[in-house]
């Protein structure tokens, strides 16, 4: 299953950074979410994927079940995917603004917009 | 008055108070301005004069202060004789000059400002004199280059003085950084960075495979500083400066930090070969080259500047030299070149503010109408010339001895000297006599006369050339104990006036008749060096400023090949860059595929992945904006489900909300975003794309499958799911992390969130609201407000009920803040117009108030246990619905989280959506329905 799952986030890098090389803006944003997603999974994934056991202590033993997956590497995913959403935002905006400056969609013709 | 009872690091901070209120004084009169600054820099003579009598019977000083002790960083003091003798220069000329510029600079606005720098600098050099830890050195060799550079471009409006300030802050600067370069070495090398260690290590160091690299770093800096023959430019070049500053920092102090350098390095790094040859090749030519170029000069201080150029080319020649009287001729040297090129200066600079020329052919017969000044410039001249009874004469002949007594070399370096000394008496009676001396019908007409307080510092100084040369034994244990601290063994001094009848006397006779020859035919000199300058066509000055340009020019191409401003461009290199990095990793390193298939095929799954992948395609393949958008959130919620088998459910909840307010903000920003047009592409073109991304591909594929197969180390977590019940009482190990364990981490991410969501509404300007709020009404859904009325307060709670189970069972602030702000735009959605909770300023002070919050709650850790965001739990609570939850910080925190989360998203939705719905008047003046949406 590691073996899939590791195909998994090696389709969504490349294709992430298929998409971040193209001309039109709109695509880079696209690609700047896979990639996000991908290095989310490449965290998540490289703390060992567990059998499904939750990081959460059971009731009354306070002691962790052996099986439990790693707990910090879901708390830097949780982190991660909020930010990437921010940083999305942000990046989307920007697009916004640069677009509405240029009237076009084309990387090549950001170079010469201001603020 | 000791140094046990005050501290020398008084005396630099005392200067360093000095420069701070200077500016308050620049508008008094000149008697208070001169009574004051001259004040300071004479109590500081005082102080080191009477505490530092010890220091000459041979007994350093040494002391330390804490700088930066977790570095193991100290500022190591000692009081040597050289050090001493520098500060005692550096606060006596000080004092004269102090109170020379206090009238020199009379009624000029800026002298505040003067005196500012003028006391930075002085409080540099003393650092430097009396620091012995070369890291702690070089600050103060840097500040002095700082402030040099400032008081040279004192007259800022003139762009002659800015390039000159800038020609000597790059010269010497460069200089500094190179030093560093060699102190660090140095440091490397000998274990330490105070040169009391170091000279005890002297035989490692010296055998040491760096030592090459380290002479030749610290002769660089000591060079550039001490304007040796090729960097000796920018020292004429700084006549720019007020001649208050020609006279302190470029004849008597500041030039003479290199020298100063080479003297106190010299117990280290001396003795050598190549320490030997490099000084006296250096030495012989600036000082060689200096005199001849300072014959021709007509303008007094750059007379003055080439002769002091010539006389640091001495000093260097000196310090090549490896014997006792060769030490001894140092600093009997040092001392005599300040007292009559200060002395000097001052004069130059009264001659120019009374006359208004500073052209040695037209002055003359000055004598009559400022005597005072004549027979300072007088007496100084003659000291320079090395006439008896002056001090000069001592210096010249013990120069004369040493070079009859140097073997190998001797006689060109006896030629050479005889040369520099006979053109320094050229231009000592070029600028000490001949615009004295002749008729006062022909002197040009006086300005006003000068004050005393502008001769009375070259009167002082010139008359203690005369008192040290009668009675020399005043000066003898500091030659004595500077000497013998360059040459690390006792050096015995006796020094006298005269020698009898020998062959030194009649090399003195010969220089005294060569120079007054000299003079005489000095329009000869000049007809000749100007046909030899014209013919060469290369100055120093030019060279450098032309290379420097140059060098603009390549600085300039080079970054306008790196910021092409081609974001594509950027992007392959930084891609490219990482993965060539990653393969390195991977070839470099064993592998073994045995860890991947740990866990066994599952369908449920496999189906997810299929998801996943099914939207990856979905979103290359498409040219529908809006169909791209869904087929990434399908991808986004095949993520989810992944987080979700595998024992994830945080991830799970917070993937899921995330995907589905990516989606809300997409829909409203498409309308801003360009279109998918198909762009026809050369195979060349695609081909680098195609390449980079099936590399990144492999390379994250490769570097999933390794991170299973390593483990360097037990992971960290194993102790944080130990601990977290029994310290933290959360069972929910992530949200334990999150609010607890690692809460500064969270507490900077919500931070950044907070910053990403600020920056897009400064980005999007708000549009007129009156117009928009209209727009917005026309888009009421019946069924929706029908459904909102109820699901809307359901959501709110159970947002709440998220974040507070939290730390038990999945959820938390950030899935908590998610659903809110999901609750708060799906009722915006039912009421566009009659919305509360998104109104203008909402967003702003929920995001405001949950980080305001998530702060707070670390402070009772901060003054409980003094660690920020340490956990400080109360009493145990129950609630309906979530159970037993223990109130603490951590919970606080959580709130704060929950807040803020919230309120970025609404800032986000709202920004979004009143620009987009500005956006539908503006353009269409209707209302944007689904179909229309979806259409584009």
């Amino acid at each position: 299953m590691e073996l899939l799952v590791g195909l998994l986030i090696g389709f969504l890098a490349g294709a992430g950074t298929y998409l971040i090389l193209n001309r039109n803006l709109f695509r880079i944003l696209i690609g700047l979410a896979l990639l996000a997603q991908a290095a989310n999974l490449l965290v998540f994934a490289a703390a060992g994927l567990g059998d499904g056991t939750t990081p959460i202590l059971p009731e009354g033993s306070p002691e962790p079940p052996p099986t439990m997956p790693d707990p910090l590497a879901q708390a830097l995913v949780l982190t991660a995917i909020v930010i990437s959403f921010g940083v999305l935002a942000f990046c989307l905006t920007l697009l916004k603004r640069a677009h509405q400056r240029s009237r076009r969609s084309g990387v090549g013709s950001l170079a010469g917009i201001e603020s | 008055m000791s140094f046990e009872l005050i501290h020398p690091a008084a005396a630099v901070c005392l200067i360093l108070l000095a420069a701070l209120i200077a500016p308050l004084f620049g508008r008094a009169s000149d008697r208070v301005s001169a009574g004051l600054m001259g004040g300071v820099m004479a109590l500081v003579f005082t102080f080191l004069a009477v505490a530092g009598r010890e220091v000459w019977s041979g007994k350093m000083w040494r002391g330390s202060l804490d700088w930066a002790p977790e570095l193991g960083m100290r500022w190591d003091l000692w009081i040597s004789p050289m050090g001493l003798l520098m500060a005692l220069l550096v606060s006596g000329v000080g004092t004269l000059v102090a109170v020379y510029a206090s009238a020199y600079l009379s009624g000029d606005p800026n002298r505040g400002r003067f005196f500012s720098t003028f006391f930075l600098f002085a409080a540099a050099m003393m650092g430097l004199a009396v620091t012995e830890n070369l890291l702690v050195f070089f600050v103060f060799w840097e500040l002095t280059s700082l402030a040099s550079y400032l008081l040279i471009g004192y007259y800022h409006r003139k762009a002659e003085s800015r390039k000159s300030a800038l020609d000597a802050l790059l010269v010497t600067g460069s200089g500094g950084v190179v030093l560093l370069a060699g102190i660090l070495l140095l440091g490397e090398a000998g274990g330490s960075y105070r040169i009391g260690e170091l000279i005890d290590h002297r035989d490692h160091i010296l055998a040491h495979s760096l030592y090459p690299a380290i002479l030749g770093c610290f002769l660089f800096g000591a060079v550039t500083k001490s304007a040796q023959v090729p960097f000796h430019f920018w020292l004429p070049g700084a006549m720019a400066a007020p001649a208050p500053v020609s006279a302190y920092l470029h004849s008597a102090t500041m030039v003479k930090a290199g020298i100063f350098l080479l003297a106190i390095i010299h117990p280290v790094l001396g003795g050598t070969p190549a320490w030997h040859f490099s000084l006296l090749f250096l030495g012989v030519l600036t000082m060689t080259w200096g005199a001849l170029v300072a014959v021709v000069q007509t303008d007094l201080k750059r007379l003055l500047a080439f002769s002091t150029v010539s006389a640091l080319g001495t000093l260097v020649m000196l310090l090549g030299i490896e014997n006792a009287l060769a030490a001894k001729t140092v600093v009997v040297f040092l001392i005599v070149h300040a007292l009559y090129k200060g002395a000097l200066f001052m004069v130059a600079g009264v001659l120019e503010k009374t006359t208004g020329t500073r052209d040695v052919n037209q002055l003359r017969g000055l004598m009559r109408s400022m005597p005072a000044l004549g027979i300072a410039a007088v007496l100084a001249a003659a000291s320079m010339s090395g006439i008896p009874p002056f001090v000069g004469f001592i210096a010249k002949e013990l120069l004369y001895e040493l070079k009859l007594e140097t073997p190998v070399v001797g006689w060109s370096l006896l030629i050479c000297g005889v040369v520099a000394n006979s053109a320094t008496i050229v231009v000592a009676i070029q600028v000490g006599l001949a615009p004295f001396l002749g008729p006062s019908e022909n002197a040009p007409a006086l300005k006003k006369k000068p004050p005393p307080a502008l001769w009375l510092g070259a009167l002082v100084l010139a008359l203690a050339g005369i008192v040290l040369g009668i009675f020399p034994g005043l000066m003898a244990p500091v030659v004595e104990s500077a000497a013998s601290q360059i040459k690390m063994e006792p050096v015995a001094v006796k020094l006298k006036l005269w020698h009898g009848f020998n062959l030194v006397l009649l090399l003195s006779a010969l220089t005294v008749a060569l120079g007054i020859a000299g003079f005489r035919f000095r329009n000869c000199w000049r007809r000749i060096g100007s046909w030899l300058g014209d013919s060469l066509g290369v100055r120093g000055q030019s060279v450098f400023r032309s290379g420097l340009q140059q060098f603009v020019t390549l600085a300039g191409f080079l970054t306008r090949c790196l910021q092409s401003g081609n974001l594509r461009q950027y992007f392959a290199v930084i891609i490219f860059t990482a993965s060539l990095l990653l393969v390195a990793a991977f070839v470099r390193t064993a592998y073994s595929f045995e860890s991947i298939t740990q866990q066994p095929f599952r369908l449920d799954v496999f189906f997810v992945l299929a998801l996943v992948a099914l939207g990856v395609v979905g979103t290359i393949r498409n040219r529908r904006r809006m169909t791209v958008i869904l087929f990434l959130g399908c991808g986004g919620f095949g993520i989810a489900g992944l987080f979700a088998l595998y024992g994830a459910p945080d991830l799970a909840i917070t993937q899921l909300l995330v995907e589905t307010l990516t989606l809300v903000l997409f829909a409203l920003a498409i309308y801003g975003l360009p279109r998918l047009e198909v762009v026809r592409s050369s195979a060349g073109d695609r081909f680098l794309p195609i390449a980079l991304s099936v590399t990144m591909g492999i390379v994250f594929t490769l570097l999933t499958l390794k991170a299973l197969d390593l483990n360097i180390h037990d992971p960290v977590s194993l102790e944080i799911a130990e601990r977290s019940y029994p310290e933290a009482y959360g069972r929910n190990v992530v949200n334990v992390i999150l609010v607890d364990f690692r809460a500064l981490d969270t507490l900077g991410e919500v931070a950044v969130l907070v910053v990403a969501a600020l920056g897009v509404a400064a980005m999007l300007p708000a549009p007129a609201s009156g117009l928009v709020s209209r727009t917005l009404a026309r888009q009421r859904s019946a069924v929706l407000l029908a459904s909102a009325r109820y699901t809307v307060p359901a959501m709110l709670v159970f947002s709440l009920y998220i974040l507070l189970r939290g730390h038990n069972e999945p959820g938390g602030g950030f899935s908590g803040g998610l659903i809110a702000s999901m609750a708060l735009i799906l009722s915006h959605l039912a009421q566009p117009d009659r919305s509360l909770m998104v109104a203008r300023q909402r967003p702003y002070r929920l995001a405001a108030a949950g980080l305001l919050i998530a702060a707070i709650s670390g402070l009772p850790g901060l003054l409980g246990e003094g660690s920020f965001l340490a956990a400080w739990w109360g009493a145990e609570a129950w609630l309906p619905a979530v159970g037993k939850i223990k109130l603490g910080t951590p919970l606080l925190f959580d709130i704060g989280v929950y807040l803020a989360v919230a309120g970025v998203v609404l800032l986000l939705y709202e920004t979004m959506e009143r620009w987009h719905a500005s956006r539908c008047v503006s353009s269409t003046g209707s209302h944007l329905s689904p179909e229309s949406l979806s259409s584009r």
